[in-house]
């Protein structure tokens, strides 16, 4: 197979090609659609939410509402239609196994928040004034929010080894119980969709991380064919986890736009994002570690409880349990505890960051108790192979991760007696954890056109939520095609486009980056043949292994001055374009494969007061090959301050008398400002992963937050001695009051 | 939001006269307009005072400080005569909010901006503040942020403000003016706790605004300064805080002005603290002392202990940093 000679974009620093239409208004994020994309007469739609935690609607007064004018509609369980909602299960969606969530399609309520009716409107203004007329009276019962008091499943279990025996017959066994609280991704874009009918066809312009999603569930939900729908969905401004799904408010605007025959437009208040759109479920995990007196972990056991909703079940993948050490006894046994409060969903790091709280934590815990340092207790542990499958790793340098953040963070300066380094009223500490999270692949296909005027487009259906996707695969593009970026473009978020998987797992680079280099390769090759082959070119006769292109130019390797452009060649053969699609279609991998990282912080701790200040953090990743070092640092420093918000600041309230959500916006769910971050830095450990993918990436979206948050509640001991085991760390917690 | 209509007041009069048929004023907006989208306020009309020639910074003769209550919060902050004189009243209304509302933000509004419980903002919770009669949500609910001081079974919010903290520190007076003419009322009185009535939040009068907030002369100059202790670093309200004004003479304190925010229903003047401190000598024993008392009378909720030591350890440590140690 021919390669480029060199990857002339790929792995440097590029400012993200869309980031001027970002900053100047341009791009067009879901609610932003209109006229110019054809769009006319949109009305507005807004939700009314139940008021009650659990119960039955008895009556819906919708008389004030509708007599405003504006008014159109008022659809709610009691006039809406009986819609089919089709079966709709993974993979084609990414709804959990239960009776998922419905347009009002009967009378229950199951959780604080949830709508209960949509008014639709010719103006937002009247719209939202409208829902607030809405008076509906309910049948009450008791809700059960409380995750330490309710009742668990069946326990879905792991186990290797007999681990409860092998920690009974530690020489040092320790066990903890830490508690998560629920996170609500909080993106800055709000959730949005726009629906317009056009007869039996359905158009959605919706924030989503992946178009065939709305696609697949509105098909289903209206029971027409998935052909019969198409999703758009060109910019979206975060996500996080929470633009996986569906949620019933796309399915509502879908409705209300075809009981008004208008498109309608949706947008969910900020409030209302913390009621039907997911997050992170809250937790109480607890850990017990067994060790030799030498710091070889002997057995690990996760009694994990965590919140699910009732009507469906969502599951967090805690397999970093398995894989992260090399401990011979492990048992993981995971409860839903099935509460009125609606369904959790992934959230950055899903899972693995949760259970990476907990496992180095405990770590830090077993190292103090051994007098071990942590990052020699991590070494002391580490597998040459999957301690899970007994595989090879394709990669792991999790060993240099630890070495590098070492000597960069100046590890050496840490006092191992906490509570002993001050600066005034502060309390000094360092703190460390490790983290992985697993490199997946899935089947992706990309479309490249080169057009006779020497530019390519390039498309797939996939997503960019602000990893900058439209950046690094105009990247892997430019560099297979031989052209500069500039006459590049990427096309993503059309499900007319060729199929992609879901924008997650940090995936996409893998994934679609490989669909797209395949289909740039081989039009690249295509177009050597057509010169080759051609008389009339220059290049005719020469072996088109020995062709490379640059610049859109093509030339024999030994002989620079003999080629022409890709224009020339089209020109000539009266070619309009050359198009092709490629794809990528990942096989069952024999190795073990994982992105990894080593987080480093040091805090500040006014012991007085109990005021935590994150003074400097450090993370080490070993994520394969880096395709652009700003984006990747924008991933980084994004994961890492999302790690530090979960240590100190996120936390979903719900009032358990009623479920009610106390804290549902920006002012009382506290997400760190500015002066909360600080001195922060990233290093990629050099490792392309060539294993893992034609790209050899391993993934970057998800690793970054794994094992920031015990960073920090490992440096907070360090500085006070004192170990807090429930995230968020309060001031009352530290204060121990 | 309900709808409203929306006068301009070009002058005071026209401000008075829409006032007194009950419209209400708006200046900032920075609080009214969240609370009217939300529905908690449904005002028939809104009266814009932020034209009104009400935004000067004066000393008076008797050597006190005038802020006019459309002064914006940044421009007081900023002001030379406030930040050498009260370095609490620039701190305090630095420690607010954030660069930009403090850019609309005025001094009236500030005193006058309502609770942040988050019952009260929710229109769908009980809150005898909001609703009278309805009940307390917050009573038994999740009430971590809420007040330890001047509550009762009625309501437990605290006031947000913390200028109003600093000026109920320094004993300000409030300037009103309304269709009986003009009359002062001491902050500290302006503002009303809870009672059975939390509703009633303040001494306004129908149709009376607030001019100008006046600091008295202090016959003895002040060394003083606002430490605010909150979960994130900036952009949050108090879960404490202390306003501490001292005067020291030869190690010993000659006058002592504090109070503490986030934990009252009012700003809370700590007349137990300032009593305990006159006439002794600074020492850290001094100010653990006096700052012991700043909790007399304090009645903690299910989620809010916590504040009886952080607000005794506010106290303590804005002593210590505005009065020092020998
Ligand atoms: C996100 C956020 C964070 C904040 N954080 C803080 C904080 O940390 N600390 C803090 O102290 N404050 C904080 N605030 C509150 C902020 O300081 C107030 O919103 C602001 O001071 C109100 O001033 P305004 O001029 O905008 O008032 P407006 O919104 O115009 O009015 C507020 C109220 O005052 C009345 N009013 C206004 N002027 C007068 C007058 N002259 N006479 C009589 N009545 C009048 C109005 O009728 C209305 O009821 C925060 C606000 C927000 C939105
Ligand atoms: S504390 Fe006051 S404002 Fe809050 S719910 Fe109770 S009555 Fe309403």
């Amino acid at each position: 197979m021919t390669q480029q000679p060199h990857r002339a974009v790929v792995g440097t620093d590029q400012p993200r090609v869309d980031g001027r239409l970002k900053v100047t208004g341009k791009a067009r994020y879901a609610a932003d659609h209109g006229p110019a994309e054809g769009v006319d007469g949109i009305v507005h739609a807004v939700l009314v939410e139940s008021s009650i935690g659990r119960g039955r609607i008895t009556g819906i007064d919708t008389r004030a509402a509708e007599n405003l004018p504006g008014v159109l509609r008022v659809i709610h369980h009691g006039n809406a239609p009986r819609l089919p909602y089709r079966d709709n299960p993974f993979p084609d969606s990414i709804n959990p196994p239960g009776e998922r969530l419905r347009a009002f399609q009967d009378d229950l309520v199951r959780f604080f928040g949830e709508p209960v009716g949509v008014v639709v409107a010719t103006t937002l203004e009247v719209a939202r004034h409208a829902a607030r007329l809405v008076e509906v009276t309910y049948d009450v019962e008791l809700p059960v929010v409380d995750l330490s008091r309710a009742p668990a499943d069946e326990p879905e279990t792991y186990a290797r080894g007999d681990a409860d025996t092998a920690w009974e017959a530690a020489e040092v066994h320790l066990e903890m119980t830490y508690r998560m609280s629920r996170n609500h991704h909080n993106a800055m874009e709000p959730h949005a969709i726009i629906a317009r009918w056009q007869g039996e066809r359905l158009t959605v312009w919706d924030k989503t991380q992946w178009v065939a999603d709305p696609r697949n569930e509105l098909a289903a939900v209206f029971g027409i064919p998935r052909e019969a729908v198409r999703c758009l969905s060109p910019f979206v401004g975060g996500a996080f986890g929470n633009g996986g799904r569906t949620w019933v408010h796309s399915a509502i605007a879908a409705l209300a736009a075809r009981e008004v025959r208008r498109p309608v437009k949706l947008v969910l208040t900020r409030r209302q994002q913390y009621f039907t759109a997911g997050f992170r479920p809250g937790y109480e995990y607890t850990m017990r570690v067994g060790s030799d007196r030498r710091g070889r972990i002997t057995a690990m056991v996760h009694d994990v409880r965590g919140e699910s909703s009732r009507y469906e079940r969502h599951s967090d993948d805690l397999s970093i349990g398995r894989m992260l050490y090399a401990i011979p006894h492990v048992r993981q046994a995971v409860r839903h505890v099935p509460l009125d409060i609606s369904t959790p969903t992934w959230m950055r790091g899903p899972g693995w960051s949760s259970a990476a709280y907990t496992i180095e934590s405990a770590l830090d815990e077993l190292a103090h108790e051994l007098e071990i340092d942590p990052i020699e207790l991590r070494m002391r542990n580490e597998p040459t192979q999957d301690p899970a499958t007994g595989q090879p790793f394709s990669t792991r340098r999790l060993r240099e991760c630890y070495d590098v953040g070492a000597r960069e963070f100046g590890w050496h300066r840490r006092n191992p007696t906490p509570g002993v380094a001050r600066d005034g009223d502060w309390l000094i500490g360092m703190g460390m954890a490790a983290g992985a999270y697993m490199t997946e692949r899935a089947a992706a296909q990309a479309h490249v056109r080169l057009d006779a005027n020497g530019t390519a487009v390039v498309q797939s259906a996939t997503s960019d939520i602000g990893p900058g996707t439209h950046t690094s695969m105009t990247q892997v593009a430019a560099d297979a095609l031989g052209l500069p970026m500039g006459a590049v473009e990427f096309r993503l978020g059309d499900t007319a486009l060729p199929p992609a998987p879901i924008q997650a797992l940090a995936w996409t680079m893998a994934s679609v980056g490989s669909a797209v280099q395949d289909a740039c390769d081989r039009l690249r090759r295509r177009a050597i043949a057509l010169a080759v082959d051609d008389e009339r070119s220059p290049l005719h006769g020469v072996d088109p292994d020995d062709v490379a292109v640059e610049r859109g130019r093509m030339h024999a390797r030994d002989d620079p001055s003999r080629g022409e452009t890709y224009r020339q060649l089209l020109a000539r053969n009266n070619r309009p374009f050359l198009g092709l699609t490629g794809s990528y279609n990942p096989e069952e991998s024999r190795f073990s494969m994982y992105a990894y990282s080593a987080i480093f912080a040091e805090v500040a701790v006014d012991a007085r007061l109990g005021l935590v200040r994150v003074r400097r953090m450090l993370g080490v990743f070993d994520a394969g090959r880096i395709i652009n070092p700003r984006l990747a640092d924008s991933q980084a420093l994004g994961g890492m301050i999302g790690g530090i918000s979960q240590a100190l600041l996120e936390h979903t309230v719900t009032d358990h008398r009623d479920g009610r959500i106390v804290n549902a916006n920006l002012a009382d769910y506290l997400v760190p400002v500015n002066a909360d971050i600080p001195d922060m830095r990233a290093i990629y450990v050099d490792s392309v992963d060539d294993k893992a993918d034609p790209i050899g990436v391993k993934g970057l979206g998800e690793i970054v937050i794994v094992g920031v948050a015990p960073a920090v509640a490992n440096a907070v001991f360090n500085a006070t001695g004192r170990r807090i085991r429930d995230l968020p760390i309060t001031p009352e917690a530290l204060l121990g009051l | 939001m309900f709808p409203f209509s929306y006068t301009n007041a070009s002058s005071l009069q026209e401000a008075l006269d829409h006032g007194q048929r009950g419209g209400r004023y708006i200046a900032g907006g920075t609080t009214l307009v969240d609370l009217m989208r939300e529905t908690v306020e449904r005002p028939d009309e809104l009266v814009d005072i932020s034209g009104l020639p009400l935004t000067e910074i004066t000393m008076t003769p008797r050597g006190g400080l005038r802020i006019g209550a459309l002064a914006r919060m940044a421009d007081v902050a900023a002001e030379p005569k406030v930040r050498n004189t009260y370095p609490v009243i620039s701190q305090a209304l630095e420690l607010s909010a954030s660069a930009q509302l403090r850019n609309m933000a005025t001094i009236g509004g500030n005193i006058m901006q309502r609770t942040r419980c988050a019952y009260f903002r929710d229109v769908s919770a009980d809150c005898n503040k909001r609703l009278p009669g309805s009940g307390c949500a917050a009573l038994h609910g999740y009430n971590r942020t809420h007040a330890i001081l001047g509550t009762s079974e009625s309501c437990v919010c605290t006031h947000p403000s913390d200028l109003a903290v600093a000026l109920a520190a320094l004993e300000a007076v409030v300037h009103l003016v309304g269709p009986d003419g003009e009359r002062d009322v001491a902050l500290t009185d302006f503002l009303l706790l809870p009672g059975g009535t939390p509703h009633r939040e303040h001494a306004v009068r129908p149709g009376e605004l607030i001019a100008a907030v006046e600091i008295p002369a202090h016959p003895r100059p002040l060394r003083s300064g606002y430490l605010k202790v909150r979960d994130r670093q900036s952009y949050e309200f108090a879960l404490t805080s202390a306003a501490v004004a001292l005067h020291i003479r030869g190690g010993v304190i000659r006058a002592a002005k504090v109070a503490a925010g986030g934990v009252g229903t009012v700003p809370w003047k700590l007349t137990a603290v300032e009593d305990h401190l006159i006439g002794r000598r600074r020492s850290p024993q001094l100010w653990s002392a006096a700052a012991d008392l700043a909790t007399e009378g304090a009645r903690p909720l299910d989620h809010n202990r916590f504040k009886i030591d952080l607000l005794k350890r506010t106290v303590e440590r804005q002593l210590l940093i505005v009065g020092g140690t020998e």
